[in-house]
């Protein structure tokens, strides 16, 4: 971690602070002035007008800046009309190389140390019965070079279900659904409950469990309120599609489709017949992981060979 | 102001044993205190869960006193229907419990925070609550709710005593009868929050919530028997022996009832051997080589058999030696299998089917030493207030 303070006074300002009785208030050293009380009593992202919404934006910027050494900008790009986001992955071609997963780290700046993945890619031994036996598959393999001879791979991340239980379990309705079908979560609004993470039969969701190690050096600066941005410890975090990139116009790739080295991702707009995505459903047998649970995912598995 | 320094100076005096008990307390207390501060510090991660096994320790001791808080109270059912005197009693140390119980369960779910400055988050109004959708918005309002219903209660009966007069019965039993539902509300409430997640084959089974309240029907009054003996040798209240054992006699009933469902819940999973069955292998067998639960599970299965003979039988429940070995059996074994045999197996196999071997860090365990010490203060000194003006020897002035 690159700050500009020295660490000790940090610790010590916080722990007289707790010992006041703020709480774990990640109050940062020589900004304790108003800004912090504005943003404790805040109101939730989707009940902020614009003036709000920007004032918190510089609130944000300002903090990163002095907290963590960041420059950034953060934006709060709304979803495009007419769109319906949906992901494509191709099960014969994934050869279980991992890039995407540190393409996601880099583009989605994830936690470095300790180390905090949205993408796992899971392992099966050809000729197994799997899908509904997930217990059989390796997330964890270490081999020499991939693909290994009699294995096959899938990748799994959020799912952005339609009938999403992360939804529906969170208490604090700091996680939901745009319009455009990408599911988020407002970072500075999650009291960190795990709740949505019991709920997810996906595992897609992960906890920060302890303070972010994110080196200024490695920031990707082009973030969004509710997508890229650093996160605090203590609250939940997932794949969003990378909402920073697909909603601007024209959209760009997530950064997982984009860095595939055999091509097995594929992303569009479900709501327009020549857009890759729909090509895939309409020609391939697709199929989505865990139909019985009825959630609904807008991501498709599907073997194109 | 003087009644309040009355009271303050019964609940301050005692024997050296009473001196001793608070001492200790306390120091737990301040363990827990330390602990927590290294865990706001750090954030969870001084705890042993990770993202395949997201709930705990915490979670689990949560799980177990929502049952303890809501059997105290629903002693009162057995009570009105054998019409026993000593009503009066189990209603005012059971709510008592009840409100212990409450206010550990809530410093549960505190600590498991992932970021306690947001906690008005959750509240409704002030934050944005998510209801009805999210179940744990209801067990909020439902826990809250059964505390103040308790807290009224108790001090409501409390404070008119205090002042030699008689309570009004007509405000104290419509609110007596709402806490019997109420408590079994918030159990079950409780066990939705497991049980409505489809996600954890595990949890997601309709025997999940009866499975709940029958074992909940064993502790919380195992626990009161225990009590009711200790109020007895230090006050002049008189509790009738015949009590205890009628409430022995429907710890039985609720252990048969327990150990059934059990049964019928093992062999669903183990005659269809569904890939459902892996959380229970898990548990009582071990998984691929991850056994870390499996004595314990056998343990509590033990205890919990051996209680419900000890209680069955007549002779042996009659018998004060056996009485007070069968409660702690039975504390025991509910505190394991509702604890930690509730919480792991939900996440273990995860979603993904990683098996991830939790167990509880020093931290954790430091927290919740101090969380349960913090509870047993509270009843301490509920019980030292409410004791004397039970039995007159407190007596508050009316200011007229
Ligand atoms: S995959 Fe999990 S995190 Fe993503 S939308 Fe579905 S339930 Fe929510
Ligand atoms: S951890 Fe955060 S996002 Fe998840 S349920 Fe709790 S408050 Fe909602």
């Amino acid at each position: 971690m690159s700050t500009t303070r020295d660490p000790h006074d940090t610790i010590s300002r916080r722990s007289f602070l707790k010992l006041a009785g703020l709480g774990s208030l990640a109050i940062p050293a020589g900004s304790a002035d108003a800004s912090i009380w504005e943003a404790f009593f805040r109101k939730s992202f989707r009940e902020m007008n614009r003036d709000e919404v920007g004032a918190m934006l510089e609130r944000l910027e300002r903090r990163y800046a002095e907290e963590h050494g960041y420059q950034l900008a953060v934006k709060v790009t709304g979803p495009l009309p007419g769109v319906k986001y949906g992901y494509g992955l191709d099960l014969s071609r994934c050869v279980g190389c991992r890039r995407c997963v540190y393409g996601c780290v880099q583009e989605n700046n994830q936690s470095r140390d300790p180390q905090l993945h949205w993408i796992t890619v899971l392992r099966f031994a050809k000729g197994e019965k799997w899908v509904n036996d997930l217990e059989r598959a390796d997330a964890y393999y270490h081999a020499e070079a991939v693909p290994e001879d009699g294995y096959f791979y899938m990748p799994v991340q959020c799912q952005h279900c339609e009938d999403s239980p992360c939804e529906k379990a969170c208490p604090t309705k700091a996680t939901w659904r745009e319009p455009d079908g990408i599911v988020v979560i407002d970072y500075d609004w999650c009291i960190g409950c795990r709740f949505c993470m019991a709920a997810c039969p996906y595992g897609a969701r992960r906890f920060n469990w302890g303070e972010p190690g994110l080196p200024a050096a490695e920031l990707n600066p082009d973030t969004h309120y509710l997508g890229n941005r650093p996160r605090p410890k203590g609250v939940v975090e997932k794949c969003s599609f990378c909402i920073q990139r697909v909603r601007e116009n024209p959209g760009r790739y997530p950064a997982c489709v984009e860095i595939c080295p055999v091509g097995a991702r594929k992303f569009g707009n479900l709501l327009d017949p020549a857009s890759e995505i729909r090509y895939c459903i309409d020609n391939k047998r697709v199929f989505r992981l865990k139909e019985d649970l009825n959630t609904n995912p807008k991501f498709f598995y599907f073997f194109a060979t | 102001m003087r009644n309040f320094l009355a009271a303050l100076r019964m609940v301050l005096q005692g024997n050296r044993f009473y001196y001793a008990w608070l001492g200790l307390l306390l120091a737990l207390i301040a363990l827990g205190i330390i602990a927590y501060l290294r865990q706001l510090e750090a954030g969870l991660i001084v705890t042993a869960m990770r993202d395949p096994v997201s709930w705990g320790f915490y979670i689990s001791n949560f799980t177990f006193l929502v049952g303890v808080a809501a059997a105290a109270v629903l002693l009162v059912v057995p009570a009105y229907i054998y019409n026993f005197k000593p009503i009066k009693e189990i209603v005012l140390f059971g709510e008592l419990l009840a409100v212990a119980a409450m206010v550990m369960c809530m410093l549960f779910v505190i600590v498991d925070m992932g970021h306690v400055d947001r906690l008005a988050h959750l509240l409704p109004v002030i934050g944005t609550m998510n209801f009805p959708s999210s179940l744990l918005a209801w067990d909020i309002l439902a826990l809250s709710g059964y505390l103040l219903i308790n807290l009224f209660i108790s001090f409501y009966a409390l404070y008119k005593m205090a002042h030699s007069r008689d309570y009004s019965l007509s405000i104290i039993k419509p609110l007596i009868i709402l806490s019997i539902p109420w408590a079994v509300s918030i159990h079950t409430v409780t066990a939705f929050l497991y049980n409505g997640l489809s996600s954890r084959p595990f949890w997601n089974a309709s025997i999940l919530a009866p499975r709940f309240l029958a074992s909940a029907f064993c502790s919380g009054p195992a626990v009161m028997i225990l009590i009711f003996q200790i109020v007895r040798r230090v006050s002049r209240i008189d509790i009738d022996n015949k009590a205890l054992f009628k409430i022995a006699e429907l710890i039985a009933y609720a252990m048969g009832i327990n150990l059934f469902l059990f049964a019928a819940e093992f062999f669903k999973e183990f005659y269809s051997g569904s890939v459902h069955l892996a959380p229970m292998q898990y548990l009582y067998f071990g998984l691929h080589g991850h056994s870390p639960l499996v004595p314990w599970m056998w343990t509590a299965f033990l205890f919990n058999l051996c209680a419900f003979l000890i209680f069955l039988n007549p002779r042996s429940r009659q018998n004060f030696l056996t009485l007070n070995l069968a409660c702690v059996l039975v504390i025991i074994g509910v505190y394991i299998e509702k604890g930690m045999g509730l919480v792991i197996p939900g996440f273990v196999p995860s979603t993904l089917g990683e098996i991830y071997d939790y167990s509880p860090s020093w931290v954790e365990k430091g927290v919740t030493v101090g969380i349960w010490a913090l509870g047993a203060l509270i009843y301490t000194l509920l019980l030292k207030f409410a004791m004397p003006v039970y039995t007159g020897a407190l007596r508050f002035y009316a200011k007229d």
